[in-house]
């Protein structure tokens, strides 16, 4: 008997991408995706279900099907099509208790995966250079997505304890980019004119959207030999690149400003509905965070299979070229080299090395 | 160590000095091209026709051999390579976000003058650092700005026969500053916490850390070269867990540069550091009054105290890491008097 697998918030991108992949499995007999709203998106053979996660009819839904494994991924930061902050936050916190719920009621789920987020771990000064799955943070967040993240975990871990019998996985994402992301991060990078902090250059971490996939994909399978997929687990490329290298790589100019401006120009800007650039989000533009994947390695048993700065190369590839390409401004160092008043003349590629 | 106690002091210094010099100039001069160790050692021959990938070192040190045009089309050649490197980023940072690149080429540029011509640094010991592997060098605080800190570094960087780079760790008031926190961290610090130094110290780093923090930098000058308590010896845990020798460092010279006299506390609480001080000159005088005065320098690296030998459950065990903390503290002490008698004066 193949398992069945339930998937929620298929109408986002990440959550098709992840159904149509899974399906392909050849343990999985059947999949079935979860959405308040309609997808855009084909889901490929699964079936979709279109039922709010916050109302109690996901319970109905698990039992109907007999679902053995749940992948929540309804945890985002941003609203699908027109929705307010209000809606998201229900979703993340009212949503994972009311999945978290039926799968308590169900006796037939033996499997809870849930996409976090590595906003958990907040940003400050204070807080190591690099965060592990047990470094408690110096300041929790105070609002927004990151403390939805920290809501959420503090429900699951309370099921874990309720369900022993189940295994629980946390996935803690670092920033989520790829060809077609949509999170606010991949909309601050669409800015044509980059906005800084000024005196900081915070370290980022991303994840491609193939590597989610495979991750997600692992941990909703059954372990392979020697690997254990319960329990909490960082997931980010690896290296790490710099605010102002990520622009240069962009080819986006940057535009330093104070820090009270920054926070006063995001809040003044949320207020009006321009954008959703919220504090957490210039907390993170601030002071940044790097986390080790030592347990994605060595207990998940996970390669990830870009880096940090593939992950970015990959994702500046399909954004276009900025204001300032990084090809151009290369082509020009190596014309001033070519000038023969500086005794030039030689090709530019040996100015490269 | 039993040679050093039977070479008269003066005789040992000028020893010292002219040992050393040559020894920097040549590392420094084929580091900031970014060239392997090999073409150190091959680099003194004199008469030698030298190939093309000497040019910059031959250039910097011994201009008659080769036509001033060649070194000077390599470094401009280098330079116009590093603009184009850092303006299309395509370099790399390591988790803490040390960008050697900038620290070797910008940053220790900066620093190296007043290193070398300002405060007139005097390194001993440097031997006692490994070629590789993991190590804590601990050192005394003082100075009101952590000039020595970066000092250290400097010594490490330009110093060490295998070019090794010194990370320091950090209060945490660095990284809560502007500007500051980006260059610390483009340096190479960190924050001085247990999981960042055993992080550092597990990949085989070097680590600096200045284990008495404000309570050491911001003491008043009638205090000077007494050391004061050490944290709460977290340092002696780290490295012990992490298995690496520590290396006592005394820095002589730091204690003079901002003499301070008093601390305006309630203006310090005022601005959230942690004292304000008052010197002769600063405030008064203005920006005029923060220049540090032109002290002459040592830093003497002190043997090695080795770690490996303890079981694993040492680091738990407090008696020990008080025997081990004072043992480092009373090293760093002695050596501190024992300069400060060698020494002439404290300008030269």
């Amino acid at each position: 008997m193949g398992k069945v697998v339930l998937v929620t918030g298929v109408a986002r991108r990440l959550g098709g991408r992840f159904v149509r992949r899974i399906q392909r499995d050849p343990e999985v007999e059947r999949v079935l995706g979860v959405d308040a709203i309609t997808p855009e998106h084909h889901l490929g053979g699964a079936d979709f279900v279109r039922a709010d996660i916050r109302q109690p009819t996901i319970a109905r839904v698990l039992a109907e099907y007999s679902v053995d494994t749940v992948v929540h991924m309804d945890v985002t930061g941003t609203p699908l099509g027109s929705g307010s902050r209000a809606t998201v936050k229900e979703t993340n916190v009212i949503g994972t208790m009311q999945v978290l719920g039926a799968c308590q009621k169900s006796p037939t789920v033996k499997r809870l995966v849930v996409k976090s987020s590595t906003n958990v771990y907040g940003s400050a000064p204070r807080d190591p250079a690099v965060f592990t799955e047990t470094t408690p943070p110096k300041s929790l967040p105070s609002g927004g997505f990151a403390k939805d993240t920290v809501e959420v975990e503090g429900y699951v871990r309370g099921f874990a304890r309720r369900r022993p019998d189940v295994a629980v996985c946390v996935l803690r994402f670092a920033n989520i980019l790829g060809p077609g992301a949509d999170s606010p991060l991949a909309s601050y990078f669409a800015l044509p004119v980059l906005p800084t902090v000024f005196g900081y250059d915070p370290r980022l971490q991303f994840v491609h959207e193939d590597d989610v996939i495979e991750v997600l994909r692992i941990a909703s399978h059954e372990p392979r030999r020697g690997t254990l997929n319960s329990g909490t687990f960082n997931i980010a490329g690896d290296g790490v690149l710099l605010l102002s290298q990520c622009a240069r790589r962009l080819g986006r100019p940057t535009v330093p400003l104070l820090l009270p401006v920054v926070t006063w120009a995001g809040s003044a800007m949320r207020t009006v509905g321009m954008t959703d650039f919220s504090p957490e989000q210039i907390r993170l533009l601030t002071h940044g965070r790097v986390v080790s994947t030592v347990q994605m390695r060595e207990t998940l048993g996970y390669e990830p299979k870009f880096t940090t700065a593939e992950t970015f190369a990959a994702f500046a590839r399909s954004r276009g070229p900025g204001l300032l390409p990084p090809e151009a401004l290369a082509a020009a160092v190596d014309r001033i080299a070519a000038l023969p008043a500086l005794g030039g003349g030689h090709p530019p590629t040996q100015s490269a090395n | 160590m039993a040679d050093a106690k039977v070479i008269p002091f003066d005789d040992d210094r000028s020893r010292g000095a002219a040992a050393q010099r040559p020894q920097r100039r040549r590392s420094a001069g084929s580091r900031r091209k970014g060239e392997p160790a090999v073409v150190r050692e091959v680099q003194p021959l004199p008469g030698r026709a030298v190939p093309q990938d000497d040019g910059p070192v031959a250039g910097e040190e011994k201009a008659p051999v080769k036509p001033q045009e060649g070194g000077l089309e390599q470094r401009i050649a280098g330079g116009l390579a590093f603009l184009r490197r850092r303006l299309t980023g395509d370099y790399e940072v390591d988790d803490f976000g040390y960008d050697e690149e900038l620290t070797d080429q910008v940053l220790m540029s900066l620093l190296r003058p007043l290193y070398e011509k300002y405060f007139r640094v005097e390194v001993k010991g440097i031997d006692n650092i490994p070629e590789k592997g993991g190590a804590l060098i601990v050192a005394n605080h003082s100075g009101t700005l952590p000039l020595d800190g970066l000092m250290m570094q400097v010594a490490v960087h330009d110093n060490h026969p295998a070019g090794r780079h010194l990370r320091l760790l950090a209060a945490d008031l660095v990284f809560v500053l502007p500007v500051v926190n980006e260059l610390a961290r483009k340096a190479g610090h960190t924050l001085a916490c247990a999981e960042d130094a055993q992080r550092l110290l597990e990949r085989g780093e070097l680590v600096g850390v200045m284990p008495e923090g404000f309570k050491g930098i911001g003491k008043p000058f009638s205090e000077r070269y007494k050391l004061q308590r050490f944290g709460r010896g977290g340092f002696v845990s780290t490295a012990l867990r992490a298995g690496t020798p520590i290396i006592p460092c005394s820095i002589v010279g730091a204690e003079e540069i901002y003499p301070m006299i008093g601390n305006a506390k309630t203006l310090a609480r005022l601005l959230g550091f942690p004292y304000f001080p008052i010197t002769p000159t600063f405030p008064w005088l203005g920006p005029l009054g923060a220049v540090p005065l032109p002290t002459k320098w040592t830093i003497q690296f002190g043997e090695p105290i080795h770690t490996d030998g303890y079981p694993q459950e040492a680091a738990e065990d407090p008696m020990l890491m008080f025997n081990l903390t004072d043992q480092v503290r009373e090293q760093i002490q002695h050596t501190l008097y024992k300069l400060l008698v060698q020494r002439r004066s404290v300008f030269f």
